[in-house]
C-alpha cells in the first residue's frame, strides 16, 4: 500500500485484496462483545470535513475508535464561493496537532491529492470523497459487500453465496456490475469503475446521455442508455443518488420521467437474476432512483453496506498507519475504559 | 546622442551583419560598419537580431492588483522577454473603460521606460457586457486606444458584439474577443474531455470557444469590420479562422505560448499552476495550433501574461485563480515549439511576435523591419543557450509559471527600446 489513499485507481489487485481481507478480519471483531482493538493507540486520526456528510464522518470515526485511535473531528465547512480558512492553513494546523492520518472530505475535486502532495502535512491522507472525483473507501466497501454475496464458492466454482459470507482471498472475476444514475457527478461511480475493473468485474454504466461524462467511452467499462436491456445480465445493480438540483440544469425533463426510465422498481427487480443484489451508497431518494419496495426488499444491501463501511475503513486506517503489526491475530481486545471520548 | 554598434548579429537568423543605432533610430545595417567614436559596441556573434517583440495580450494588473504586478514590474518582465511594446488588458480595478483609466496606464508605461504600454480599452462598461464603454473617447485619448476587449469575459451578447464591431470602424479599431460561451462554461475548471471525465473536474468544452468564434467572424463579415480572436486554443477554432480568412474576411487570431506546448494531461497533478483560461487542451489541439501559427492562419503569439499572487495558486484546484505568467518565457517556448521543430524560421518568429501583432494593434513605431531610418526597437536572442526555468529570478512580481524546472532553449541577451538598452547581457539595465 502507498502512504495515502487518494484514488481507487492507485490500488493494485493485491492492495485491494489486502484491504478487503483485512476488512474481513475487522468484521469479525465487530461480532465480538468488545469491539475494540488497541492497534492504533496513541495515533491521531483527523476527520477533516469541508462538506457535510454525517454518514461518512461517523463511519470513519467509528473505524478509528475501534482501533483505539484518538479522533479529532474538524468541520471546516465552506463553499467554493465563500471559502473560509484555506486548505493550506487548515492542513498546517492539523500538522501542528500531530495528525497521523487526515481523512478529508472536500467539495473540490483533487483537494485530497493536493493535501497529500503539497508538503503541507506529513501524515497519511485518506480521501473520503472529493468533489465529483473519487470516493475510494466507498468503492472498497461496495466491493467488500459484492464479494461477500457474489464471489465464487471456496473451491473456485461458479456458484454464488446465498447470503453474506466470507469472501477472503477472492476477487470479483467475471461478475457483472451495473451502476445506474448520475455518473457525471458521481465520485462513487468513478471509484467503483476503477476498483471493480482491478478486481476483474465487468462494469456497465447506465444513465441518460446527459449524465455521462464526455470521454466515458474510454473508461474500462460498458455504457448503456437502456436499463431494461442490462438487468438480466447483472449480478449486482448499484443505484446512484440523483441530486434534485440536477433537475434545474436540464439534465432530464422531470423527476417522474427519470424514475420511469432509470429508477429501480419491483418489476425491474424481478428481471434481475435470482442471486443478484441491489446496492445504494445512500442516502436513498425513495421514489426517485429506487422505490420503497426495492429499498426494503431482502435483496437490497444498503444497511449491510453501512456496517461493511466501518470494517473497510478500519482496514484502510490500519494498513496506512499500523502497517506491519498484525491487526487482529495477536491483538488483545481492550477493555472499555480505554475508549476515547 | 549616443550610438551603439551591434556587431555580427544574424538579422532574422540570416547572415551576420552589423546594426548601427544612432539615438532612437537605426542608422545603418550592413556588414563591416565602423563604430563612430564613443559608440557602445555589442558583440553579437551567434545572436539573432529581431525587431522588438510586441505582445497583444498582457495583464499588467495596475491599477488595482499591484500585489500581483505593476506596470513597472510587468514592463521589466516584458523587457527581459525581449518585448518593446505590450498591450495592457482592460480588466483592472477600476476597469479600463474610460479615457481617464487608459491614460493613467499609458502614462505609467511611459514613466517605466522599459517597454511601451499600449492600453486596451474595455468594450463594455465594467466588462459587464451590457452597455458600450466610451470607445471613441478612449480612441481619442492620449493613449490612442485601437484594441478593445472585455478579456477575461466574453462579449457574449450578439447585439452588443455587433454594435462594437460596427462602432470601432470609425477609428480603425479592432475588437479582441475572449471567446467563451458563458452558459457552456459555468463553473468550468479544465478542458472537457477524457481527462476532465476521469478527474471529476467540470469541463470547458471546445465548442464554447468555437461557437463564439463562428458567430463573431460572421458578424465581422456582415458589418465589414475586423475582429481579433484572443488566445485561440482548439483545433476546431483553427478551422473556423482558416475558413473565415479564405473568405477574405478581416479576422486575426493569436495563440499563447502555453497552448503551443502544454496539454490537459498536466491537470492530473491537480497543481493549479496549470489552471488557465482558456484551459490547456489536448495534444491534437497543440499540434493544430502549431501548424496554424506556421501557415499564418494564426497571426501571432500573445502571452496572456496573467500574474497571480502565490496564495491564489497555493490551494486546491477549484479555489485557484486562472492564469500563467508568460512574458519572460514566451520566446523560449516559441523557439522550442516552432523554431527547433522546423515549423518557423526566425523571420517567421519576427513576423508572428512583432510585425503582425503591431499591425493588428495599429501600433506605430513597433513591428518595423530592422532597416536604416526605422525606430531602434530590437531584440537580440542567443538561440544556442539552454537553461532551466527558475521563477525565483523573474522580473515579474508573480511566479505562477507552468515551466518551473523545465529546460528551454534560447535567451534574450539584449533589448533596445528606441535605441536605449533595457536589457543587456541578459539583465535589466
Ligand atoms: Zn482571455
Amino acid at each position: 500500500m502507498k502512504r495515502h489513499l487518494i484514488s481507487a485507481a492507485d490500488l493494485t489487485r493485491d492492495d485491494a485484496l489486502l484491504v478487503l481481507d483485512t476488512a474481513e478480519e475487522m468484521a469479525r471483531v465487530a461480532d465480538r462483545p468488545i469491539k475494540k482493538l488497541p492497534t492504533l493507540r496513541g495515533r491521531t486520526v483527523v476527520n477533516l470535513f469541508f462538506e457535510d456528510s454525517t454518514r461518512t464522518r461517523i463511519s470513519f470515526e467509528a473505524a478509528a475508535k475501534r482501533l483505539s485511535a484518538d479522533v479529532i473531528n474538524f468541520s471546516a465547512k465552506g463553499s467554493s464561493v465563500s471559502k473560509g480558512e484555506s486548505l493550506k492553513d487548515t492542513a498546517l494546523t492539523l500538522e501542528a496537532m500531530g495528525a497521523d492520518a487526515v481523512v478529508i472530505r472536500h467539495h473540490a475535486s483533487g483537494a485530497p491529492h493536493r493535501l497529500a502532495t503539497s508538503g503541507w502535512i506529513g501524515g497519511s491522507v485518506v480521501n473520503a470523497g472529493d468533489g465529483t472525483h473519487e470516493h475510494p473507501t466507498q468503492a472498497l466497501l461496495d466491493a467488500f459487500t459484492m464479494r461477500r454475496h457474489l464471489a465464487g464458492a471456496p473451491d473456485g466454482g461458479p456458484t454464488f453465496h446465498r447470503g453474506p459470507g466470507d469472501g477472503t482471498g477472492r476477487d470479483l472475476e467475471g461478475r457483472r456490475i451495473t451502476i445506474v444514475g448520475d455518473v457525471l457527478h458521481s465520485r462513487v461511480a468513478r471509484s467503483n469503475v476503477a476498483l471493480l475493473g482491478t478486481l476483474g468485474a465487468h462494469v456497465t454504466l447506465v444513465a441518460p446521455p446527459t449524465l455521462l461524462p464526455i470521454g466515458v467511452e474510454s473508461w474500462p467499462c460498458e455504457v448503456s442508455y437502456d436499463l431494461d436491456a442490462v438487468l438480466a445480465k447483472s449480478d449486482a445493480v448499484m443505484m446512484l443518488r440523483v441530486q434534485s438540483e440536477r433537475m434545474n440544469a436540464a439534465f432530464f425533463p422531470t423527476e417522474r420521467e427519470y424514475a420511469r426510465r432509470y429508477g429501480l422498481d419491483g418489476a425491474r427487480m424481478a428481471a434481475l437474476p435470482e442471486h443478484a443484489i441491489v446496492m445504494h451508497p445512500g442516502p436513498m431518494n425513495r421514489g426517485m432512483e429506487i422505490t420503497a419496495e426495492v429499498a426494503d426488499s431482502g435483496r437490497c444491501t444498503v444497511v449491510e453496506q453501512v456496517a461493511n463501511g466501518v470494517s473497510v475503513r478500519m482496514a484502510v486506517l490500519y494498513l496506512l498507519l499500523g502497517g506491519n503489526e498484525p491487526a487482529v491475530a495477536t491483538a488483545t481486545p481492550r477493555t472499555e475504559e480505554t475508549k476515547q471520548a | 546622442m549616443s550610438t551603439t554598434l551591434i556587431r555580427g548579429a544574424k538579422l532574422l537568423g540570416g547572415e551576420p551583419t552589423d546594426v548601427l543605432i544612432d539615438g532612437e533610430t537605426v542608422a545603418a545595417v550592413g556588414a563591416g560598419l565602423t563604430a563612430p567614436e564613443g559608440s557602445t559596441v555589442v558583440e553579437a556573434e551567434g545572436l539573432v537580431a529581431l525587431p522588438g517583440l510586441v505582445d497583444l495580450h498582457t495583464h499588467l494588473r495596475e491599477p488595482g492588483r499591484e500585489d500581483s504586478e505593476t506596470v513597472l514590474t510587468g514592463t521589466r518582465a516584458a523587457a527581459v522577454g525581449g518585448y518593446t511594446a505590450v498591450h495592457a488588458m482592460a480588466n483592472t480595478f477600476p476597469v479600463a473603460d474610460t479615457a481617464g483609466v487608459v491614460e493613467q496606464v499609458w502614462r505609467l508605461g511611459r514613466e517605466s521606460g522599459y517597454c511601451d504600454v499600449q492600453p486596451v480599452g474595455a468594450v463594455t462598461v465594467g466588462l459587464e457586457g451590457n452597455k458600450l464603454a466610451e470607445l471613441g473617447a478612449m480612441a481619442e485619448s492620449a493613449a490612442a486606444v485601437r484594441v478593445f476587449s472585455d478579456d477575461g469575459k466574453c462579449v457574449d451578447d450578439a447585439v452588443i458584439m455587433r454594435r462594437a464591431l460596427e462602432y470601432v470602424k470609425a477609428f480603425d479599431g479592432v475588437v479582441a474577443q475572449h471567446a467563451q460561451e458563458p452558459r457552456l462554461t459555468e463553473g468550468a475548471q479544465m478542458n472537457e474531455g477524457a481527462v476532465s471525465g476521469e478527474l471529476g473536474l467540470r469541463g470547458w468544452p471546445a465548442v464554447a470557444e468555437e461557437s463564439i468564434i463562428a458567430r463573431d467572424v460572421l458578424l465581422a463579415a456582415h458589418v465589414g469590420s475586423r475582429v481579433h480572436i484572443c488566445h485561440l486554443s482548439t483545433a476546431g477554432s483553427v478551422e473556423i479562422v482558416r475558413w473565415a480568412k479564405s473568405k477574405g474576411w478581416n479576422v486575426t487570431a493569436e495563440v499563447t505560448p502555453h497552448h503551443l506546448l502544454l496539454t490537459d494531461e498536466l491537470v492530473r497533478t491537480y497543481n493549479p499552476v496549470y489552471k488557465v483560461n482558456p484551459p490547456l487542451r489536448t495534444e491534437a489541439d497543440v499540434m493544430a495550433l502549431r501548424e496554424a501559427l506556421a501557415d499564418g492562419t494564426i497571426d501571432c503569439v500573445a502571452t496572456d501574461h496573467a500574474p497571480h499572487p502565490h496564495e491564489d495558486k497555493d490551494c486546491e484546484w477549484g479555489a485557484a485563480a486562472m492564469g500563467m505568467v508568460g512574458l519572460e518565457t514566451a520566446l523560449a517556448v516559441v523557439q522550442h515549439t516552432m523554431v527547433d521543430t522546423g515549423l518557423l524560421d526566425w523571420a517567421g518568429v519576427a513576423d508572428r511576435m512583432s510585425l503582425r501583432p503591431a499591425a493588428i494593434g495599429r501600433l506605430a513605431g513597433h513591428g518595423r523591419p530592422v532597416a536604416a531610418g526605422e525606430p531602434a526597437n530590437l531584440t537580440l536572442v542567443d538561440p544556442a543557450y539552454r537553461g532551466v526555468v527558475n521563477p525565483a529570478g523573474f522580473a515579474s512580481r508573480s511566479r505562477n509559471t507552468p515551466y518551473e524546472g523545465l529546460e528551454l532553449p534560447g535567451r534574450v541577451t539584449a533589448t533596445f527600446l528606441r535605441g536605449k538598452a533595457t536589457v543587456m547581457d541578459g539583465k535589466l539595465t
